[in-house]
């Protein structure tokens, strides 16, 4: 692997010091699950390697009732994934979080790092997507958020400028009646990366018959994470029916713009997009107690 | 040429000092530096676990961790699970139920058996095989394995 130095900080200032002081030279570590393979391969480079694990902001989960769910960016899977707050109001990420990897990847691969790496296909930012999660990131200007589907640019690519770097995800307290889910397909059962993903959260009025507001998430279709926005507003007042959920899984469709790889054909993955939305929207309304009109 | 870092952990009770530079794996250092050639070099990027090692109780696998992240850290690889007794229950059954041929996963195997038993002791077939899932093995087709973990968790320590 190639040379670089490392620092392993204690806090959030000296951070934002090391990236100023190496111009772009820095990198970011928390699990190295994708980092450390990037530089053994040589698709990325650093001349210091920053592990921000030591920083409590960066490695915890708080959540209370009020200002919802954060989650700092290097918090490893296994973590959030066995957090009682984090299972019992937010199971649809847990669906999305526990895919990412084997056992030996939960317990080091984070979230943030999920983020950061910007794949098409990261299983974790559909399902942060729909639950309108927002990144907080911090650089010597100062803080600033952006909404998690603005923050994935390109394939590998993100929207941090020189000098930042992402300290956590909020996710706002979830409303009366939300449900949410994430599924993927994959060829196997464990270990793939998605061929296609799809997120999708409802939020269903009071007697749990009628959408009162639905977002729509969309991995591997597109060069980024897709936010299907007219497909969750149309649901908006509709009545939950199988005609109206198929509708949106097919507006969802709609704007998937896959491409043909190894993991499947451009053909495939749009058959997929309706299939796994309209399932995905099924977990959702299970979730906020709804069921479908007969 | 890149200086060393010091650094200090205790590897399979004991502790440990070794030099490294900060871009080597810690498998690099444990087969290299340590000599403990136990955990193995599969595919060098997480997909086939030959490597794993558990690291303040959490199954990892070695080759994404930086030697220089374990200062001051927790450290068991499949050296350590055999006792001067003799070997660990798992250890016993994998010889028993024949769970290798080649056996160059085999040490990947115990140790993220082991992380699973100290974690959930009775696990179910399913728990087993999903647990596995991050360890690969072209010989054995997986079911002695299986086998080997479920009845290693029901002989008593």
């Amino acid at each position: 692997m190639q040379s670089f130095d490392y620092e392993a900080p204690q806090g959030i200032s000296e951070v934002i010091q090391l990236l100023a002081g190496k111009n772009g030279g820095a990198r970011i570590l928390a699990g190295g699950t994708d980092l450390l393979v990037q530089l053994r391969e040589g698709r990325r480079n650093a001349r210091l390697v920053i592990d921000v694990k030591n920083i409590p902001e960066l490695t915890q989960i708080t959540f209370d009732p009020k200002n919802g769910l954060r989650i700092g960016a290097a918090t490893s899977c296994s973590q959030i994934c066995s957090d009682p707050n984090v299972s019992e109001h937010f199971p649809g990420l847990v669906d999305a979080i526990h895919l990412i990897g084997g056992v030996q990847i939960q317990n080091r691969a984070s979230v943030g790092g999920n983020l950061c790496n910007a794949s098409p296909a990261a299983d974790a930012i559909p399902a942060l997507i729909v639950h309108e999660a927002v990144c907080h990131i911090t650089g010597l200007n100062g803080t600033r958020t952006l909404p998690v589907e603005e923050f994935c640019v390109a394939p590998g690519k993100n929207a941090l400028e020189s000098g930042e770097f992402l300290t956590s995800i909020s996710i706002p307290t979830t409303k009366e009646r939300f449900g949410a889910g994430y599924l993927r397909f994959i060829p196997r059962n464990e270990m793939d990366i998605a061929v296609v993903g799809a997120g999708a959260s409802v939020v269903l009025d009071s007697d749990r018959k009628r959408f009162v507001s639905a977002r729509i998430a969309l991995g591997a279709v597109a060069p980024t994470p897709l936010l299907a926005s007219d497909a969750g507003a149309f649901l908006a007042g509709k009545a939950v029916t199988r005609e109206n959920v198929k509708e949106a899984a097919r507006m969802a469709q709609a704007v998937a713009k896959p491409i043909t790889d190894l993991r499947g054909t451009a053909e495939h993955r749009k058959h997929l997009c309706a299939v796994l939305v309209e399932r995905a929207l099924d977990k959702a309304i299970e979730r906020a107690g709804g069921h479908y009109a007969e | 040429m890149q200086s060393k870092t010091h650094v200090t952990a205790t590897i399979n009770s004991e502790e440990v000092e070794f030099l490294c530079e900060p871009r080597q794996s810690l498998l690099e250092v444990l087969r290299e530096t340590l000599g403990l050639m136990g955990a193995k070099e599969g595919c060098n990027n997480g997909n086939c676990g030959a490597c794993s090692v558990i690291l303040d109780g959490r199954l990892v696998n070695s080759c994404l961790v930086l030697a220089v992240e374990i200062q001051g850290r927790n450290l068991t690889t499949i050296e350590g699970i055999a006792t001067p007794e003799g070997l660990h229950p798992l250890q016993q059954k994998f010889i028993e139920h024949a769970a290798l041929q080649c056996g160059y996963c085999t040490p990947g195997f115990i140790v993220a058996s082991k992380a699973l038993l100290d974690q959930n002791p009775e696990p179910s077939e399913h728990e087993v095989r999903a647990w596995l899932a991050g360890n690969l093995c072209r010989c054995t087709g997986y079911d002695r394995i299986v086998k080997a973990v479920l009845d290693a968790a029901d002989t008593p320590l």
